[in-house]
C-alpha cells in the first residue's frame, strides 16, 4: 500500500479534476456565449474513443504469454458485450461477468 | 425541505437502484486495496463519480502519479462538461444552491433531470436540489456499505477488480450503439496498443491520450461532415 499522504493527494486530484470538469462549462458560458465548434466536436468523439483506451488501460498488466493468458479476461469481456447486446441491462451484464470473472481466477486459473 | 425530499423520493428510486450496488462494488474494490470505510466515505462525498472513483482506487492501488490522475480523470469525465452546458438554462436563477448542483451533475443525475418533469406544487429549484442530494445520499451508502461489509466479511474477493474493465465494457456497446461513426472507438484501440507494447503499462496512458486528442481534432473536418469515409 502507498502512503497515506500519497493516498490523500490522489484523493484529492481527483476530487478537484472531477469537480472543475463540472463547473468549466458554467464558468465559461453561463453568460451567453456559444461554446466553440471543436470543444462541441470533442464532445461527441471523444467519449467512444476514451472507452476503448480504458479497457486497455484495465487490460495493462495482464501477460498474454505466460500464466492464464488472458483467457479469462477475454472471455468474460465478451460474456459482458455479448450479454449487453442482447439485453442491453448495464447492472446485469457488469455483475454476471464480473462474477464468472471472480470464479474463474478463483478456481480454475 | 423533509416534505420537498419526501415528494422526491419516489423520482430518484431508479438512481438508488443502480447507485447502491454499483457504490457497493466500489467499496469492495477500495477496502481490497487496502482502505477503509471512511476513505470510501469521504471519496464518495467530494468525488461523487462512478467511473472517476473505479478510476481512483486503480490510482491508488498503483501509486498512481499526479499528472496521470489529473488527465485521466478529466477526460474520463469530459462528458460531464457536456451535460453542465445543457443544462446552463435550467439552472438559471438557483442561487447559492447552484454551487451544489453544478457539483452534482453526474451521469444519473443528468439523465432524471432531463426525463422527469417537476412534480405539480414544486418548485424547480427545490426538486432539482432534492433530487441531487438524494442521489448523492444513495451513492454515499452504497460506497461506505461495500467498503464496510469489504473490511468485515472474510470472503475471497479476488477479481473484483473486474468490475472497471466490464463497465467500460459495456460503455463501449453503448457508445457504439448509439454514435453512427465508429472510427473514434476504434482509435481508441489502435492506439494504446502499440503504445503499450512500446513503452510498457506504466508509461502508455498519457501518450496515448495525447495521440488520440490530436488526430481527432485533425480529422474534425471529415468527420464532422456527412460522408461516411471514417
Amino acid at each position: 500500500m502507498i502512503p497515506f499522504t500519497q493516498s490523500l493527494i490522489i484523493v484529492i486530484a481527483a476530487a478537484l479534476t472531477t469537480a472543475g470538469v463540472r463547473y468549466l462549462p458554467f464558468v465559461l458560458f453561463d453568460h451567453g456565449k456559444e461554446p466553440p465548434k471543436w470543444i462541441k466536436y470533442l464532445g461527441d468523439v471523444l467519449p467512444p474513443a476514451i472507452m476503448s483506451v480504458l479497457i486497455i488501460y484495465c487490460l495493462r498488466n495482464v501477460n498474454f504469454l505466460a500464466g492464464s493468458r488472458g483467457i479469462p479476461e477475454l472471455l468474460c469481456i465478451a460474456v459482458a458485450v455479448l450479454l449487453h447486446i442482447w439485453k442491453r441491462n448495464v447492472l446485469l451484464s457488469i455483475c454476471v461477468s464480473t462474477v464468472l470473472y471472480m470464479i474463474l481466477v478463483q478456481t480454475i486459473f | 425541505m423533509i416534505e420537498i425530499l419526501k415528494k422526491s423520493l419516489k423520482h430518484s428510486l431508479p438512481v438508488f437502484f443502480g447507485y447502491i450496488p454499483l457504490g457497493f462494488a466500489f467499496g469492495i474494490m477500495l477496502s481490497e486495496a487496502g482502505y477503509n470505510p471512511v476513505w470510501a466515505f469521504f471519496m464518495a462525498l467530494f468525488i461523487f463519480a462512478g467511473t472517476g472513483q473505479f478510476l481512483a482506487v486503480e490510482f491508488l492501488a498503483a501509486g498512481a502519479d499526479i499528472p496521470q490522475v489529473i488527465l485521466l480523470t478529466f477526460l474520463i469525465n469530459f462528458r460531464h462538461f457536456f451535460y453542465g452546458l445543457s443544462m446552463i438554462p435550467k439552472y438559471k436563477g438557483m442561487g447559492i444552491r447552484k454551487l451544489y448542483l453544478m457539483f452534482g451533475l453526474t451521469d444519473e443525475t443528468y439523465a432524471l433531470l432531463n426525463t422527469t418533469s417537476v412534480p405539480e406544487g414544486m418548485k424547480k429549484e427545490d426538486f432539482y436540489f432534492a433530487i441531487t442530494l438524494l442521489n448523492h445520499s444513495y451513492w454515499i451508502m452504497g460506497c461506505v456499505l461495500g467498503a464496510t461489509v469489504g473490511s468485515l466479511v472474510n470472503i475471497n474477493f479476488e477479481g473484483i477488480d473486474f468490475v472497471m474493465t466490464a463497465l467500460f465494457a459495456v460503455l463501449v456497446v453503448e457508445q457504439w450503439k448509439t454514435h453512427k461513426k465508429h472510427f473514434p472507438a476504434l482509435l481508441g484501440f489502435a492506439v494504446p496498443i502499440p503504445a503499450l507494447l512500446l513503452l510498457g503499462p506504466d508509461n502508455f496512458l498519457i501518450p496515448t491520450l495525447i495521440v488520440v486528442s490530436v488526430v481527432l481534432l485533425c480529422l474534425q473536418g471529415r468527420l464532422t461532415k456527412g460522408g461516411d469515409r471514417l
